[in-house]
């Protein structure tokens, strides 16, 4: 590893789902302490900090609890991708040699039900909410309706995506859904937005992720079994390309922000799609992760239906995709969300995923976000 | 007739359109109306009437009551929501007549119309815009 890479040296998490009496940035603190001791610092070792919540509070006043050391530490608010933006602002400040050591922490702790977001706040008049087009359960509806159109692809094979979620949940004692699934039982409860169904999503929650970073060339002096950071990279959306919250659509297609996060970040690795050991993908709900399956490149468009058949996807597949259950079973809390990705990803590379290890030692993992207003972040990681 | 926002919509000889903005350097169509062109980047845009009928893009149905902002009846029932292809326009994105998921498909004509969608504090029903399939009229 060269000098300029960057290495994730500590991870922590504050279990995801609900946690009654705990604020969210009691859980960033838990998450923060639990990387800091995982790569044997303290946070006076911390020269920079980058952090956010949507919902939870700022993450610069976690240095009251933390503690009171002057370092800079500068709030990242970017919806979904609030953990992939505060991430790559932690891999420009080592890379630059500004700072050789620092956190990253994403929390969150949503109240209970769909979103419900102020179109004014995304530049959109009043009539768009009052009446009822603001909702990213039907633009994931609207979405998945179209490209399973486009592909030809079933309907069923989105019960099938949630019934391994729930399945890879109940091997993950950090998930907040551990109880399996069946695809009938999951094709059979309420209709939410045709053709998805309640336990097709995923719901908001609470949770927080730390990861402690430095520079690749210092890692050894932390950890035995460090996790290069070998790209990250941020992407907001093209004219042509179909997002949520749009009351209408250009008649041109483009390429949708996933597509080209993910081909920003596989060149920055210089790492092929096909490398990938376990990738962690948004899983907003079923169709998401059908569609982002192929936006990353990690398969063909259209492909999919047969390797989820063939079990590519599962833990012991040849290609497994959420393998601590992803937001299904882990629900959303938006802060931390793309950070459990990049958790999840350093426990598989470390070996360290117990129940849910992806067997054979993986040594490429992938993560990706996607959210509103149409924003995609992509990481690579090895060991 | 009361709408929920007066500034969607324009009148024509065919009937009431939406009011949407046309590029004068590129010619791309937005809904609603913006003073900067999304495709590109110029900021001379100017105001134009929509095609009032299309054909279906994509379609869902909203299949439970949605938290405020939305102010629909409190009394729920699912209603469809779609985008509409405009031709040579905009995919633009509206409420549905129709409801039934086996009575849409995609690429089945579609025509504009005002809806009632809630009632006012006089009583008075407030509009907004929807389309319906064209052989259900």
């Amino acid at each position: 590893m060269t000098s300029d890479g960057v290495a994730i040296v500590g991870v922590g998490m504050h279990r995801f789902g609900r946690t009654e009496g705990v604020s969210g940035r009691a859980q960033a603190v838990h998450a923060a302490r639990t990387a800091l001791a995982d790569a044997g610092v303290t946070f006076a070792d911390m020269q920079f900090g980058f952090g956010g919540s949507h919902s939870a509070g700022d993450a610069d006043t976690l240095v009251s609890e933390l503690g009171l050391t002057g370092l800079p530490f500068i709030n990242v608010a970017n919806g979904c991708a609030t953990g992939g933006s505060a991430l790559i602002s932690a891999t420009a400040a080592i890379r630059s040699g500004q700072h050789d050591i620092g956190i990253v922490i994403g929390f969150d702790k949503h109240p209970r039900g769909a979103f419900n977001t102020d179109p004014a706040e995304h530049g959109i008049g009043a009539w768009y909410g009052e009446t009822g087009l603001m909702l990213t359960t039907q633009f994931f509806g609207l979405k998945i309706q179209r490209y399973l159109y486009e592909y030809g692809i079933k309907p069923d094979v989105l019960a099938t995506i949630a019934e391994k979620a729930f399945r890879n949940g109940a091997r993950n004692p950090m998930a907040w859904r551990r109880t399996p699934l069946s695809a009938a039982e999951i094709a059979a409860a309420p209709m939410i937005s045709h053709p998805l169904t309640q336990y097709m999503y995923c719901s908001p929650a609470e949770g927080a992720v730390a990861l402690v970073l430095c520079r690749a060339d210092r890692a050894r002096e932390y950890t035995d079994r460090p996790v290069f950071l070998r790209g990250a990279a941020l992407r907001s959306r093209r004219y042509g390309s179909f997002e949520v919250f749009s009351p209408w659509l250009a008649t041109e297609r483009a390429d949708a922000p996933t597509v080209e996060a993910a081909t920003a970040v596989f060149d920055q690795a210089g790492i092929a799609p096909s490398e990938v050991d376990v990738a962690q993908i948004q899983d907003t709900e079923a169709g998401a992760e059908l569609m982002h399956m192929a936006e990353t490149g990690l398969c063909a468009h259209g492909e999919q239906e047969e390797l989820i058949a063939a079990g590519a996807t599962e833990i012991e597949g040849r290609l497994p995709i959420n393998t601590d259950g992803g937001c299904i079973a882990n629900g959303e809390p938006i802060g931390a969300s793309g950070l459990r990705q990049v958790y999840e990803n350093v426990l598989q590379l470390r070996g360290d995923a117990g129940e849910h290890q992806v067997p054979g030692r993986p040594r490429v993992g992938f993560t990706h976000v996607y959210g509103a207003p149409g924003i995609s972040a992509c990481t690579v990681l090895t060991c | 007739m009361r709408t929920v926002d007066d500034t969607l919509f324009t009148d024509t000889p065919d009937g009431v359109a939406l009011l949407g903005s046309r590029c004068t350097r590129c010619f791309a169509h937005t809904f609603p109306r913006q003073s900067g062109c999304p495709r590109c980047t110029g900021d001379t845009m100017v105001d134009t009437p929509l095609a009032r009928s299309g054909v279906l893009w994509s379609f869902t149905v909203q299949g439970f009551l949605p938290k405020p902002p939305y102010t629909g009846p409190e009394e729920f029932e699912p209603y469809g929501v779609g985008y509409v292809e405009l031709p040579g326009q905009v995919i633009v994105e509206a409420r549905l007549t129709e409801n039934d998921p086996d009575a849409l498909r995609i690429g089945m004509p579609m025509t504009l119309q005002l809806v009632p969608f809630r009632t006012d504090d006089d009583g008075e029903p407030v509009h907004t815009f929807a389309f319906a399939p064209q052989e259900a009229q």
